[in-house]
């Protein structure tokens, strides 16, 4: 125990991180989905395509006149009912999944944070009001609420698009997907605000925050500097195990048909249209298998890797 | 005392949810008529709104809902006429209910045995591969899981039927599709219940007096261990009886969720908010449920 002593609580939680080994690997798993995923496009550009097998150069939108082609040789996961190469469209699709997954954490994360922390320190009738809110929102099936929110927030957009500053097609895509992380955020903060709101109160009558408060400093920094540090290990730990939620909720909103829209692709995306070719008399098996498993690897990755941080932020880990 | 209070505090809740969904709705873009052929004239159009009331303002709107509430009338359903939403909840809510019923017995009986399993061996490969096995339970989503089931099982080597809802037999595929996720976070929680529990010094005390690991492990530690459960079996139950349109839809099953979904989409006002407030009673009825047999459980925790 001596030795650690000259060491910072997070140095201390990233050393036990480090040792429980199903949550280092699963970190590795992470990482290396992440950089294939990312360096994929690379694969299609000319210099690079001249040395790798045909397969890997195939680009997600490219059509070709072989639907349903079964994974061989020249289409390693074979193609979609578009003939689309399957390989380049699940490592778009997952891309786009996480991309998903990590804006639509951050937001709900600051919201979540603002909202609790707010309430804890605010405490009274500040805290009683703003957590009856709360309580009132989770007595509210979350799927009505974001079907309302990102329908709303899609006609809006349909709506600016049309108008006299009419926007370009690639901007329109953004903010249709900019759309799509706040409904996401918008519905997921409320566990976040609960926690925080509950470590906040705990942290605000200790001596320090005294101290700091004879010492005159403001509300604001009091709880950019002092209580908000001390709740790191718990914001952390939840937001990793909120991406994996958002990820789902974004390939359930996709199943819809109010995800990513075509032809963009997210993991959730192709699985509804995997889905959607399910017919009694020929199994394209494929279509299913290669996005189900990368999203299962992706959720199972980040699931671990959260658990672990939960164990190394535990403050009775010593 | 405490109960009662909580019970008596239920109507505001519910008449504020039923106020919020309602406004809710109503900021959806469109209305319930848009997605319909064109009305031949503006004349039919009015008289169409006005059938509904939907020309006046909309606390007008609402409190001639929540006069039909208190009447017990949810309301003509804008999307599908000539049925009246206590119709489509009464038809559909039996088939979710009894749907989400073996789903949550499925999780239960799978989740509890494996957490409880997974946590007296601790440590050992029982319990690495009993955690990996629940984590899996989480991560394969029932959008990953359905399709799966029904091209292996059901077409490929028609074990089961691929769709419908009529004989038990067809139960089987959806239960599991819905019930993997929830049997998973009931694994996990019983796990991490349990070690909790196996630390506290009462089960100290109880191997001290010399009982065998049996009485202690199902009579002393079990009864603590799984309240976490009890606590996530609520919004659980909630979640699972009134319907999950991810599995009805896959299954063709005639269920709620599918409702659900459809009338958010089509902004068929009174179905979204009578769905809601359906939701809303289940949720916090057995939120309440589960806070009294805490109570029970737990000689430890007093409300007041």
């Amino acid at each position: 125990m001596t030795e650690l002593l000259h060491l910072s609580p997070n140095q201390r939680a990233w050393r036990r991180f480090r040792r429980n080994r199903g949550a280092a690997a699963a970190l590795l798993v992470l990482l290396g989905l992440m950089a294939l995923v990312l360096l994929w496009p690379l694969c299609g550009l000319a210099p690079a395509a001249a040395l790798l097998p045909k397969a890997m150069t195939h680009a997600p939108n490219t059509l070709s006149d072989e639907p349903f082609a079964p994974p061989g040789w020249e289409h390693w996961c074979g193609t979609d009912a578009h003939g689309r190469d399957l390989l380049s469209r699940v490592c778009h699709g997952a891309r786009i999944s996480l991309l998903v997954g990590l804006v639509g954490a951050a937001v709900s994360l600051v919201i979540g944070v603002l909202w609790g922390a707010v309430a804890g320190y605010g405490g009274g009738k500040w805290d009683s009001v703003m957590m009856r809110c709360v309580d009132v929102l989770y007595a509210m099936p979350a799927v009505v609420f974001v079907i309302v929110l990102v329908t709303a927030i899609n006609a809006r957009l349909e709506k600016w698009q049309a108008g006299p500053h009419g926007l370009s097609e690639e901007k329109a895509h953004w903010l249709h997907m900019a759309g799509l992380f706040v409904g996401l955020g918008a519905v997921s903060w409320l566990t976040m605000a609960r926690i925080v709101r509950g470590q906040v109160l705990s942290l605000r009558r200790r001596p320090f925050i005294d101290a700091s408060r004879v010492l005159g400093a403001s509300h604001a920094r009091i709880l950019w500097r002092h209580i908000l540090p001390n709740v790191y290990g718990v914001i952390i730990v939840y937001l990793t195990l909120m991406i994996p939620a958002i990820i789902l909720y974004e390939s359930f909103l996709s199943y819809l048909g109010l995800g990513i829209q075509p032809p963009q692709a997210s993991l959730g995306s192709l699985m509804a249209s995997g889905a959607a070719q399910i017919n009694p008399i020929r199994i394209y098996w494929w279509l299913i298998v290669f996005p189900g498993a990368v999203l299962a690897l992706t959720l199972l990755a980040l699931t671990f890797v959260g658990d672990g941080l939960r164990d190394a932020f535990d403050p009775q880990a010593d | 005392m405490y109960f009662l209070k909580r019970i008596l505090f239920l109507v505001p809740l519910l008449v504020l949810i039923s106020f919020l969904a309602f406004v809710l709705v109503h900021a959806l873009p469109g209305g319930p008529f848009d997605r319909e052929r064109a009305p031949a004239s503006p004349d039919i159009e009015r008289h169409l709104l006005a059938k509904y009331h939907l020309d006046e303002p909309i606390l007008k709107q609402y409190g001639r809902y929540l006069n039909g509430l208190l009447h017990g009338d949810f309301g003509p359903s804008m999307k599908y006429r000539n049925h009246s939403v206590s119709d489509i909840i009464a038809a559909g809510l039996p088939v979710s209910l009894s749907l989400g019923a073996l789903a949550f017995c499925f999780a239960m009986g799978v989740g509890l045995p494996l957490g409880f399993f997974t946590a007296v061996h601790k440590g050992h490969w029982q319990d690495y591969l009993g955690s990996l096995a629940a984590a899996v339970g989480i991560c394969v989503p029932s959008l990953v899981l359905g399709p799966l089931l029904i091209m292996l099982l059901a077409i490929k080597w028609r074990w089961f039927p691929v769709a419908l809802w009529a004989s038990p037999w067809h139960a089987v595929l959806p239960t599991l599709t819905l019930g993997l996720y929830f049997a998973g976070r009931v694994a996990r929680l019983m796990h991490e219940g349990m070690l909790a529990t196996l630390h506290s010094e009462f089960i100290t005390t109880a191997r001290a007096k010399g009982l065998s690991e049996t009485s202690i492990l199902l009579k002393h530690a079990f009864r603590l261990a799984v309240l976490p459960v009890l606590s996530y079996s609520g919004p659980m139950l909630a979640d699972l009886l009134t319907g999950t349109f991810v599995v009805e839809n896959l299954f063709q099953i005639p269920g709620l969720g599918v409702f659900t979904v459809n009338s958010s989409l089509n902004a068929d006002y009174t179905m979204v908010v009578g769905l809601v407030l359906l939701y809303a009673v289940l949720l916090l009825v057995l939120n309440l449920a589960v806070d009294f047999t805490h109570c029970l459980l737990d000689p430890r925790v007093r409300y007041d």
